[in-house]
């Protein structure tokens, strides 16, 4: 035992050519766990929104069975309030990849009365109908996410495999404890697992490996002059979902979006990141989580994201 | 948390904001193990506090809640409480992760839970962590969890344990105090063949010596805990074990570019591997040479590579035409792992379940799954004696102890001490699934009785 600090032949330091750095073992880790469900599920499904999470999965997906075909679907839960510009950028990926898109409408649940809309306009908690919906008629046993853990006090406790029963409910008491890299996807039939190849990933990790890699993202990721209006001490923009309101001014300002949800409930904040590298010093000095600053549905009570998970939310 | 204390932050801790230095960003996993109330939320909530991994909206929340609860400080540890669930019962029910990182290193940190039912959660934390962390208060010094803690970290072969003898200035920051528990840690530790320990003195509450050094223990020269964090060394070196991939999933593109294209997919456990060398199919045990290592690259095209090491996930393409499939391993031929139908080892219950003798499980190792049949439990680890009692009644959920177990087919599988993730395996239910125990197999001398 030491006291103070000294090197011993047990602490040696690796040789360089065989030193990985924390950007390579956050792929290698998540390419793992791609293929891991390749092999053991029959229906596996990616939840692809356009969004920054999503995108880098699929691109981890696609390196992960290279020189082959992605072996998976997507499927994308329409708020109807979405981005133009992001389903836009969904479409084009698609399209490029040849996979094929499930797409599940909040729209249509609203139309046929089996949803109502809420007071406040937000339509974030009402895409876990649709979404259990879809895995079921999708078959899909297999459902990755994009969630980190470091977003949210709840996802800090997420597995890389959480078990959902039938009712796509996440128990916290019910996961599995995972040890070194041996996921069990064990599942009766009805269940699913929720798949996070992104947990042990940070925001900030996120962006550098978008910009090693060079992953086109939509516009609304980087800084751009839009119209928006304050609700919440948040910028949204103004659509046909509802805002604004008579008493809220709308102005021109230069903005981005850290996070791209539902147009009710995200928020931009003002930015001069015209590109990746520009973004990536903005997030390092930022004081705020990319959720405290830009999600509403986080904020409508401390155990928000908890009780939605619970019900079946991704 | 004063503001003189954030300043004193800025400027002795190098934050992720600054420019990446001309070396590799390391990642280091480390999991925390404390008992109840010796302050281990506090130390962690004060880790990602002063490396300014705790961003404004986070603070904002939890001096909110602390001032609602009649606190006069913000309460660190609520940073790391979780669930409403445990929040109401004052409890942590799980293992969580949190994440910070300094110029030099990112932190993947399993935050466990003290308590002494929670043997299984530290036993999943310390699975894929590099370094243990254990508190220890100073008023109380080595206590019953202190010694469980050692002996989960000596089972899942964690190489390095940093100490924080927390609470320092409870004891008026005595210097005698602090080296009699570091002498006693350091006996037990010895007896769990740890041999690589840092102790520092530290008050997590007021932030001495975790991230920025006390001007209240003159007598202490060692690091910081974060110094120490910073300057372990990661990783082990693969060109000093065998090699080892667990097939996951055979590529075969069957495109017009790729017509014949057969690649294993994997992700190395241990070991190099080049193009060239010579591997064994386990548990079949054809013999066959590495034809080529492809990955992909950013923009999808495939490149090859002259080397490739653990723990990269790439393609290996080999020279034979041979029946290799997912659970199927691939090992250096001249070092291959033990092909076996039994088995011997020591295992932690993590589930409610107990396991018995005679009991019928499915076992995982790698990337195969095969069915077993638990033929005996030799005998159970008493925590706090550290002796090996009989097992009559199987072993209970949080339980070590050590079995025999037999198997419907071949697998292959190594010395949980040598190579720790081919030597790994789990024990689950057949009927519901669930994860049973997770074993650490042991080396074929070392075997109970018949088996190996």
């Amino acid at each position: 035992m030491r006291a103070a600090h000294m090197t011993t032949t047990a602490a040696r330091a690796l040789p360089d050519e065989f030193t990985l750095d924390h950007l390579d073992h956050l792929e290698s880790e998540a390419i793992h766990i791609f293929r891991e469900v390749a092999g053991e599920f029959e229906r596996p499904v990616i939840l692809f929104s356009g969004g920054k999470d999503s995108v880098v999965m699929v691109h981890l997906a696609l390196k992960a069975f290279a020189p082959g075909q992605l072996p998976f679907a997507l499927l994308h839960v329409d708020t109807g309030h979405n981005f133009p510009e992001v389903l836009d950028y969904r479409d084009a990926t698609v399209e490029r990849l040849g996979v094929r898109l499930v797409v599940a409408h909040v729209q249509d649940y609203i139309d046929d009365g089996r949803l109502r809309e809420r007071p406040d306009g937000t339509r974030n908690p009402l895409q876990t109908v649709p979404l259990l919906d879809a895995i079921e008629a999708g078959k899909f046993d297999a459902v990755f996410g994009g969630g980190r853990r470091d977003e949210e006090k709840a996802r800090a406790k997420e597995r890389v495999f959480s078990l959902r029963d039938s009712f796509g409910a996440w128990d916290p008491r019910r996961q599995r404890p995972e040890l070194w890299d041996l996921y069990n996807g064990k599942h009766a039939p009805g269940e699913h697992v929720r798949v996070f190849p992104l947990s042990n990933w940070t925001e900030l990790d996120v962006w550098r490996y978008i910009e090693r890699e060079g992953i086109a993202l939509p516009d609304l990721y980087y800084a751009h002059e839009r119209e928006v209006f304050a609700r919440d001490g948040m910028w949204l923009s103004a659509g046909d979902w509802g805002g604004p309101k008579d008493t809220e001014r709308v102005e021109t300002r230069m903005v981005r979006y850290r996070t791209v949800g539902d147009m009710s409930c995200t928020g931009a904040v003002d930015s001069a990141a015209t590109d990746v590298a520009g973004v990536i010093l903005e997030l390092a000095a930022s004081r705020l989580t990319e959720r405290g600053a830009t999600r509403a549905d986080d904020r409508m009570s401390e155990a928000a994201m908890e009780d939605r998970k619970k019900q079946g939310y991704f | 948390m004063t503001a003189t204390h954030e300043a004193d932050a800025a400027v002795t801790l190098a934050t992720s904001d600054d420019p990446a230095p001309a070396h590799r960003h390391e990642l280091l996993r480390l999991a925390t193990a404390g008992s109840v109330d010796d302050g281990k939320s506090t130390l962690v909530g004060r880790l990602l506090y002063d490396t300014k991994s705790v961003l404004a909206d986070q603070l904002d929340a939890v001096e909110r809640v602390s001032r609602e609860r009649g606190l006069d400080a913000a309460d660190l540890a609520l940073l790391t409480d979780g669930l409403r669930a445990e929040r109401e019962q004052g409890i942590t029910i799980d293992v969580a992760y949190r994440y910070f990182s300094t110029a030099t290193r990112s932190y993947v940190l399993a935050d466990t839970p003290g308590h002494v039912q929670y043997t299984r959660n530290m036993v999943t934390g310390a699975s894929t962590a590099e370094l243990a962390l254990i508190l220890i208060d100073a008023r109380h010094g080595v206590v019953e969890q202190t010694r469980r803690h050692l002996a989960v970290t000596g089972l899942l072969g964690v190489r390095h344990v940093a100490v924080a003898v927390n609470k320092m200035d409870l004891v008026d920051w005595s210097q005698e105090r602090f080296s009699e528990i570091v002498a006693e840690f350091s006996r037990h530790a010895t007896r769990f063949g740890i041999d690589d320990v840092v102790a520092v003195p530290v008050s997590a509450l007021f932030g001495d010596n975790v991230v920025d050094r006390t001007d209240r223990a003159g007598w202490y020269t060692g690091p910081t805990l974060l110094e120490h964090l910073e300057s372990v060394p990661v990783g082990t070196d693969p060109s000093a074990q065998p090699l080892r991939m667990p097939v996951q999933y055979v590529i075969r593109p069957q495109s017009a570019e790729h017509r014949d294209y057969r690649g294993y997919a994997g992700r190395l456990a241990s070991g190099v591997v080049r193009p060239g060398d010579e591997v064994t199919v386990l548990p079949g045990g054809a013999r066959t040479t590495v034809a080529g290592i492809d990955r992909a690259r950013a923009d999808g095209s495939l490149e090859s590579l002259d080397v490739a090491f653990a723990p990269q996930s790439v393609v290996l393409r080999l020279t034979d035409d041979l029946d290799v499939s997912r659970g199927d391993l691939l090992a250096a031929a001249d070092e291959p792992s033990l092909t076996t139908r039994n088995l011997s080892g020591t295992v932690a219950v993590l589930s409610e379940r107990p396991l018995r003798q005679r009991d019928r499980v499915l076992l995982r190792v790698g990337t195969r799954t095969v069915r077993a049949l638990v033929d005996d439990v030799v005998d159970q680890l008493d925590i706090a004696t550290m002796e090996q009692q009989t097992a009559p009644d199987g072993l209970a959920l949080n339980a070590i102890g050590r079995v025999r177990i037999r198997l419907a087919d071949d697998i292959a599988i190594d010395d949980y001490r040598a190579l720790r993730r081919t030597g790994a395996f789990l024990l689950i239910d057949d009927a519901d699934g669930s994860t049973l125990a997770a074993g650490m197999a042991d080396a074929p001398d070392r075997s109970i009785g018949e088996g190996i």
